[in-house]
């Protein structure tokens, strides 16, 4: 392809616009609707392979659509943690929309043209996201993707779902108004730029107290990335349908949140800088407790969607823990693990709905025994739950590893000890699930009724959606290089 | 010293004893009659500085050198105007609100409408 | 034809008022009101095209000279100032004839026209005239219509209103007469620009200070500043929504205008020796605060916005305080952005009066459903309102904020932000029940038609008013140069 890189970035996010346009035009007819997606999906993955391998060659391009106020624009940048996100999202756009195709229509959801318009203005944000080129921009799609996942989450119309939507937008607004707003006006006036820089904007003559007290602001504004105390949004997020919760409470939303922290941090403060910070500690056990706390939230959720999205938050704390440690090991930890749990997560949840459309079962307690019906959808669940652990042959081994080699060269012996021990709870949390639905043991299987069941899979769709992460969590295990490579060009000067 | 300055006195007492009214008065014809006083001292005001000492009224004449300015009068006679309207929109309003009201003393309007 | 258009700015409407009176049929007096209206919108925008390339226009009323005759003098300052009160007066205007066919009885909706012409031109000139005695009489009567407009009202609560109203406003006016008494005796001249030649010769008399107290104060109770605001909600609560909305997004803006004038032109931005500076500051955050925290607990949504408004005053004089060029620009900024964001709000209410006849909060909730234009411009507007990029409302609180942060007032700063959160609170409750809260039954029983959108003549100049929010929220050209055009300027002449 002869387009350049600059026409590239704003294709990537001017095409889900595209697919949403032609959705609604198409509403009428639901086979070419879902055509144009799955199409538009594809093509922004390619576009986005195509900056890939610019990058890896060294290219970088650089757009500015419009300068509000002098020294303020909205532009976007090529970068390798930008592109290492968009090949994650806009791939994981296909799967999903393919799992989209088979699950809203065999669990016969309304407003499905809504459903989809919305999808696509999600991912046109998170491209935005992903390549912003200063922190404002950022902000400013940031905001907007709040927005567009709102009506997902409210999708099913009942009380419910409007509780939870209110929490959702409640959180997410709150704290970037609240936090993340005055913070980027901090920045700016203690630095006078918001352009994500090698090595942070602050001069070297900043107060320390300063950056440490904007430090603070960033990660509590940061709402997406889930920090406890300000977690609650996530679980009350899960009343949304799974494609959703899959994609973007999986991957999309929450994977802004942290993206955003590590743009922060890697770019705007400076790694070195906030290792030396003093609320760089107390943040780090805020990280690490976050890990605990959810884990055992996560533990005594007996409804599957909230257990994940307990065990995402979790997980999110991994990723903010690496960045905050401020050394290459963990930046690429982090970095990986953006990869990594989202392959594992959406294959969690994707299997999550898949039960729900097949067996309308939602409690885990009601699950005993599934593994005869639904093999497939268990193994996938099995291999999942093992990438989400850390343990090979899956590809959350790597970046767990890495995380684990950061906090063992910056002599953080405590929080290794909570990752270990947060291992160890995701291993309580997440295996039974599958193992009680092979081997449900026999009080269940007296209940369940002797009968041996038929096999009955999702819809094919789905089913090969779920087949296609699966296999990326073992393909990431074998093949990491690439991840590995842009993960380590991050932060790197060009 | 005082008396070189009455007239400014005069204003200041006049001022004072309009504001007094407007603010003190519960009856709303009444607070009218103290912004009127209270006008009034300002345009006193106006006239008086217009004099000049020795100086004649400001027609013109072969015999007089000195005038008066005639300009504060001018203005004031605009003020006047302006006052005139003012007043008569007031008591408008005034006379709307014993319609619709019944009653125009201040005490007795506010307990009339629930209160917000 | 083009030498005239100073004064064919204010006299436009002045003389197209009388004639709506003779038109005496609504329809026909709306018409011919816009009209003068759009007149009146394409000079002020030739003249500030004109000041912009040629520099200060002075226009000799009657062909005498400055000192003795009445000159109309237009710099940036005023250019600017005209044309945000023509726009936003024309824009409100062309909702009128909807906005008020169910609040004022047919046959006096002439008369409403006449007034709303009357009241444009005295704002109109206010701001063009160079002569200080010829701003009083403009004041007067831009607020003589001004209070009979309020009077309009439906509830009878009105009427007591417009009387308040007007003893604050004749007080205010005095004040500022007497003001100009003194400094005319002081330097014997009533131009604006003798008086600021003359004045420093003798700005250490007790005469200089208590002229500038008694004209500060009676601007002061125009504007509304706190704590010189009570008048301001119950005006805005009880006058006709449409009135409300042109009230709010020009007399205001105008007093500030006249704040300025005073201030830097007339007196110089360094007489007094910087202590009304601080008042200035003082009296700004106290502004924001109180009247943020009172808004939040209205149960009138039309008085959480009059208190609103009074907070957003408040922002407008933190930037007069500041006193550095980028300060005042935050100052004029805010001025125009707050016409664009307070028109849109009052004009959303207006179409809720139009369907509901109230804008109780309870009216609020649910109504997302039935009205989703109006509501969806009321988050605009809001969003706007609290600063968020984007939207007009965070260009003007960044300037204030980076001013207050040059001149080393960061604690300033820090306060302009958390003030910011309160309005957050106050447009997020209201955004709230109107869009998840549950609509009460008795309001919407099935024996009454359900509520509908609002009629097209209200929805397009709200949405014009919504758009250019965000419009100049993005491209923010327009407003950026002008405004830094006439900072620079104010404070050249301050020097």
């Amino acid at each position: 392809m002869n387009l350049s890189a600059e026409m590239l970035i704003q294709l990537i996010i001017l095409l889900p616009l595209a697919a949403a346009a032609g959705v609604l035009v198409m509403h009428r007819h639901p086979n070419i609707r879902e055509a144009i997606s799955l199409t538009i999906a594809v093509s922004v993955f390619i576009l986005v392979y195509t900056l890939y391998q610019q990058i890896i060659s060294g290219q970088t391009a650089m757009v500015t659509w419009t300068t509000i106020l002098p020294g303020l624009s909205i532009s976007f940048k090529t970068e390798a943690l930008s592109v290492l996100f968009a090949l994650i999202a806009s791939f994981l756009w296909i799967v999903t929309t393919l799992y989209a195709i088979g699950y809203m229509r065999s669990h016969e959801e309304q407003n499905q043209t809504r459903f989809y318009t919305f999808f696509a203005i999600s991912i046109a944000a998170v491209m935005a996201i992903a390549f912003s080129e200063n922190l404002f921009t950022l902000f400013i799609f940031y905001e907007v993707l709040t927005l567009a996942t709102y009506p997902l989450v409210t999708h099913a119309g009942t009380e419910k779902a409007q509780q939870g939507g209110r929490t959702y937008l409640r959180i997410l607004l709150g704290t970037s108004i609240v936090f993340f707003l005055p913070a980027l006006i901090g920045t700016w006036a203690i630095a006078g730029n918001l352009s994500f820089t090698v090595g942070g904007v602050f001069a070297d003559d900043t107060p320390s107290l300063w950056l440490a007290v904007l430090l603070v602001m960033f990660v509590f504004g940061i709402g997406k990335a889930a920090m406890m105390p300000f977690h609650r949004w996530l679980p009350a997020a899960m009343v949304a349908p799974t494609p959703v919760s899959a994609l973007l409470h999986a991957v999309a939303v929450v994977k802004a949140g942290v993206f955003t922290l590590m743009k922060t941090v890697v770019f705007i403060f400076g790694m070195d800088n906030v290792g030396e910070l003093i609320t760089t500690d107390f943040l780090l056990y805020l990280a690490a407790f976050t890990i605990l706390a959810s884990s055992l939230i996560a533990m005594r959720q007996d409804n599957l969607k909230a257990r994940l999205a307990y065990s995402t938050i979790s997980q999110l704390a991994y990723i903010s823990l690496g960045v905050l440690l401020a050394t290459e090991a963990g930046l690429i930890g982090s970095s990986m693990h953006i990869a990594m749990h989202a392959f594992g997560k959406i294959t969690l949840f994707f299997c999550a709905g898949a039960i729900l459309v097949v067996s309308h079962k939602t409690e885990i307690s009601q699950m005993a025994g599934l593994g005869r019906k639904m093999p497939i959808t268990m193994i996938a669940f099995f291999i999942a739950s093992l990438s989400i652990i850390g343990l090979p042959p899956t590809g959350g081994s790597w970046s767990k590893y890495y995380l684990l080699l950061g906090t063992l060269e910056t002599e953080h012996w405590v929080l290794m000890a909570v990752l270990m021990i947060s291992s160890l709870l995701n291993i309580a949390y997440l295996l039974p699930i599958p193992i009680r639905g092979f081997f449900p043991g026999k009080q269940a299987t007296s209940q369940a009724g002797d009968a041996p069941e038929k096999i009955q899979e999702a819809p094919l769709p789905a089913l090969i959606a779920i087949i296609i992460t699966t296999l990326g969590c073992l393909v990431l295990f074998f093949y990491p290089q690439p991840l590995f490579e842009l993960a380590k060009m991050v932060g790197v000067a060009s | 010293m005082f008396f070189d300055l009455y007239n400014y006195w005069i204003v200041f007492v006049l001022m004072m004893i309009g504001l007094y009214m407007v603010i003190n008065q519960s009856n709303l014809i009444k607070k009218l009659i103290g912004l009127n006083i209270f006008q009034t001292s300002v345009f006193i005001f106006y006239i008086s500085v217009g004099k000049v000492n020795g100086g004649s009224a400001p027609i013109f004449s072969s015999t007089e050198t000195l005038y008066s300015n005639p300009l504060p009068h001018v203005l004031i006679l605009t003020a006047i105007v302006v006052g005139i309207a003012t007043m008569a929109l007031a008591l408008a309003l005034v006379v709307r609100i014993k319609k619709a009201y019944g009653t125009v003393e201040d005490s007795e309007l506010q307990e009339k409408d629930p209160k917000c | 034809m083009l030498d005239h258009l100073p004064i064919l700015q204010v006299i436009v409407p002045l003389l197209a008022a009388p004639a709506c009176l003779l038109l005496n049929k609504p329809r026909i007096s709306w018409l011919f009101a816009c009209f003068a209206a759009v007149i009146s919108l394409l000079i002020s925008a030739a003249l500030l095209n004109q000041v912009q390339h040629s520099g200060v226009i002075s226009y000799m009323l009657g062909g005498w000279e400055a000192p003795w005759g009445i000159e109309y003098r237009i710099d940036l300052l005023s250019a600017y100032v005209l044309l945000i009160v023509s726009a936003i007066g024309t824009i409100v205007l062309l909702a009128a004839n909807t906005g008020i066919r169910n609040e004022i009885d047919e046959d006096k909706q002439s008369l409403f026209y006449v007034l709303y012409l009357l009241c444009m031109a005295g704002l109109l000139g206010i701001v063009a005239t160079g002569d200080i005695f010829n701003v009083f009489v403009f004041l007067e009567i831009s607020s003589l219509a001004t209070y009979a407009l309020v009077a309009f009202g439906r509830d009878r609560r009105a009427l007591l209103t417009a009387y308040q109203y007007l003893i604050v406003g004749t007080i205010g006016a005095t004040f500022l007469l007497m003001g100009i008494g003194l400094l005319y005796s002081l330097t014997g001249t009533l131009n604006m620009q003798d008086i600021a030649n003359r004045l420093p010769l003798v700005s250490e008399t007790s005469t200089a200070y208590t002229a500038f107290v008694f004209m500060i104060v009676g601007v002061a109770l125009k504007l509304a500043l706190f704590p010189l605001h009570l008048w301001l909600p119950n005006t805005y609560t009880y006058a006709p929504s449409i009135v409300t909305a042109f009230l709010a997004a020009t007399a205001t803006k105008v007093a500030i205008y006249l704040l300025i004038r005073l201030h830097f032109s007339i007196f110089g931005d360094d007489f007094g020796g910087g202590v009304i500076q601080t008042v200035f500051i003082a009296l700004g955050l106290l502004s924001v605060f109180v009247a943020s925290t009172v808004a939040i607990k209205q149960p009138n949504i039309k008085r959480l916005f009059a208190y609103s408004s009074v907070a957003q005053i408040g922002y407008m004089i933190i930037g007069i305080g500041i006193g550095t060029s980028l300060g005042l620009q935050g100052t004029l900024l805010h001025l125009f952005n707050h016409a664009l964001m307070k028109g849109a709000l009052f004009l959303a209410l207006a179409a809720v009066v139009y369907r509901i006849g109230s804008t109780d909060r309870a009216c609020f909730n649910g109504l997302a459903k039935h009205m989703p234009w109006t509501m969806a411009a009321v988050v605009i507007a809001g969003l706007s309102l609290i600063g968020v990029p984007l939207t007009v409302g965070f260009i003007s609180k960044w300037y204030l904020v980076l001013a207050s942060l040059q001149s080393g007032l960061w604690p300033v700063a820090l306060l302009i932000v958390i003030g910011s959160l309160l309005a957050v609170y106050y447009v997020w409750t209201l955004v709230e029940s109107a869009y998840f809260g549950k609509a009460d039954p008795s309001l919407n029983s099935a024996s009454s038609p359900p509520i509908k959108e609002a009629p097209l003549g209200l929805l397009i100049p709200l949405w014009i008013l919504v758009l250019a929010n965000v419009y100049f929220g993005i491209d923010t050209r327009l407003p950026l140069e002008a405004s830094a055009q006439a900072a620079n300027m104010l404070m050249g002449a301050g020097q």
